[in-house]
């Protein structure tokens, strides 16, 4: 996957047109200092992967983009805009729901835990949002609908319920869910940390075929270290809130130049080196 | 001892109060319900004058008996202007002190809806509205549905109550039919034996009301 990289120093690497830009974000919960100062740039369609230790921030980075937290300070831009700010009478201020739903709608989330919707068949799982968000007529939808879960390998549960399927299967719909509404950005949270080891593969093809297609920018929170350096084009080691280190697979896995990054693969050593 | 002539004269006479016992309840359970859910709703908007007024009103109700709260919206608004009569009254006190204890329920049934769900609703990009409607209510309702329906049972067996501000329901009829024949035995008896027919299918539906609910 090409994409144009501008080098700015060792630390900084700043994109023309990123659909997304992270400029000075922070985020505390009370006292603590989740978040310090991020900056950061995705391009359109760079598969960006995020690793890190618990508590690092990564998580909240995704979720600052979801709009499930406000930041502290900084802005978030997405496609050119501010997501959580708009221009009133030339000032920057806090904006309001109708301007957060309109630039929400480019982004699309997966969840570690699924959070399908056990009420509802797995065709309503996924064709609800369509229908009721984006306006399309139910036979649209369910088109749409009927793709995606033939794509995810799951055209045969459409009458199931969420509870009859397993971990990785319900994944695999929560992944269709969030495709059929076509985000221009979306985000992975640890989808395969709840899984059983058996179920992650499964799930991972999934999302790797999905980031062959390139359409969408994706942000991967990951600590599967080999389908990290499988699928993005850029990685980035996050610790302490802030980002330490950042580059291709290649560079990051393979050279790790900061202590703490070094430190970090230790622990994974045994376990993805044998995927290398 | 038991006189079974007079036993069946009065039992039309009973059977028409009971129809005004039921009516009562039920309406008194609609105010409840939805006022209730009214309740509950504001108790968690994040508008805090509003959650605080919500708050103050469930606590003021639940504090506070229901016959007075009877005796205040039959005797004390009509000098404000509101008039009433009993049975609009009387649905109205039992309707209301019924709605603090329901939005408790609710708000436990909302309560219990994993975070997840709002967030996979945010993710999707639901409006506040569709979420509530469309993933959280559905979600949230359903589990307390026994324990709503245990209330109209209760409120059923609490109409009695109503008399108090003349509302001539079942038990009010009982007393008047008593003193005028002096025979207690019969109407009263009937009476309990009619809350009983009433409350105990009741209770029975409401179970099956929750297999049927629950069984996703």
């Amino acid at each position: 996957m090409g994409v144009q990289l501008n080098v700015i120093d060792g630390e900084q690497l700043s994109i023309d047109r990123p659909i997304v830009r992270y400029s000075q974000v922070s985020k505390s919960f009370g006292d603590l200092q989740v978040l310090k100062q991020i900056d950061i740039d995705i391009a359109p369609a760079e598969k960006l992967a995020i690793i890190g230790p618990s508590g690092s921030g990564k998580t909240t980075i995704a979720r600052l983009l979801m709009t499930l937290e406000e930041p502290t300070s900084g802005t978030i831009e997405v496609d050119g805009e501010f997501l959580w700010h708009q221009e009133v009478k030339g000032k920057l201020v806090r904006a309001n729901e109708k301007h957060l739903h309109r630039v929400r709608g480019n982004i699309g989330m997966v969840f570690q835990h699924f959070n399908l919707f056990p009420h509802m068949k797995i065709l309503r799982n996924v064709t609800e949002a369509p229908i009721k968000v984006l306006g399309l007529s139910i036979e649209e939808a369910t088109e749409r609908a009927v793709t995606m879960l033939e794509k995810v390998g799951l055209a045969t549960k459409l009458d199931a319920y969420p509870s009859q399927l397993s971990g990785g299967q319900k994944q695999r719909v929560a992944i269709a869910r969030a495709l059929v509404m076509k985000p221009k950005v979306m985000l992975f949270d640890e989808v395969t940390s709840a899984l059983d080891p058996e179920l992650v593969g499964e799930v991972l093809e999934v999302i790797k075929e999905i980031a062959l297609e390139g359409e969408m920018a994706m942000l991967l929170i990951t600590h599967e270290m080999g389908f990290a350096r499988d699928v993005a084009d850029r990685v980035v080691f996050t610790d302490g809130g802030q980002i330490v280190e950042q580059g291709s697979p290649a560079d990051l896995f393979g050279n790790p130049e900061s202590p703490r990054l070094q430190a970090f693969l230790s622990r994974f050593r045994s376990g993805w080196q044998a995927g290398l | 001892m038991w006189n079974w002539t007079y036993a069946m004269s009065i039992i039309p006479p009973l059977l028409q109060a009971l129809k005004v016992t039921v009516s009562a309840t039920l309406v008194a359970f609609a105010i409840a319900m939805f006022g209730g859910l009214l309740l509950a709703l504001c108790r968690r908007s994040r508008f805090k004058p509003l959650s605080w007024i919500a708050g103050a009103v469930v606590e003021f109700i639940r504090s506070t008996p229901l016959l007075v709260q009877l005796y205040f919206i039959f005797y004390v608004l009509p000098l404000y202007g509101l008039s009433l009569s009993p049975f609009a009254a009387g649905v109205l006190g039992l309707g209301l002190h019924y709605s603090a204890y329901m939005s408790e329920v609710y708000r436990s049934g909302i309560e219990a809806v994993p975070r997840g769900q709002w967030e996979a609703s945010t993710a999707l990009n639901f409006t506040k509205v569709q979420t509530w409607i469309r993933v959280v209510l559905p979600q949230a309702v359903p589990p307390v549905v026994p324990v709503l329906g245990n209330y109209l049972i209760v409120m059923f067996k609490e109409t009695p109550i109503l008399s108090a501000i003349t509302l001539v329901e079942m038990l009010q009829k009982a007393q008047i039919l008593g003193s005028e024949s002096f025979r207690y035995l019969e109407p009263f008896t009937i009476i309990g034996l009619l809350f009983l027919i009433v409350s105990y299918p009741s209770s029975i539906l409401v179970r099956r009301l929750e297999t049927r609910l629950n069984r996703k």
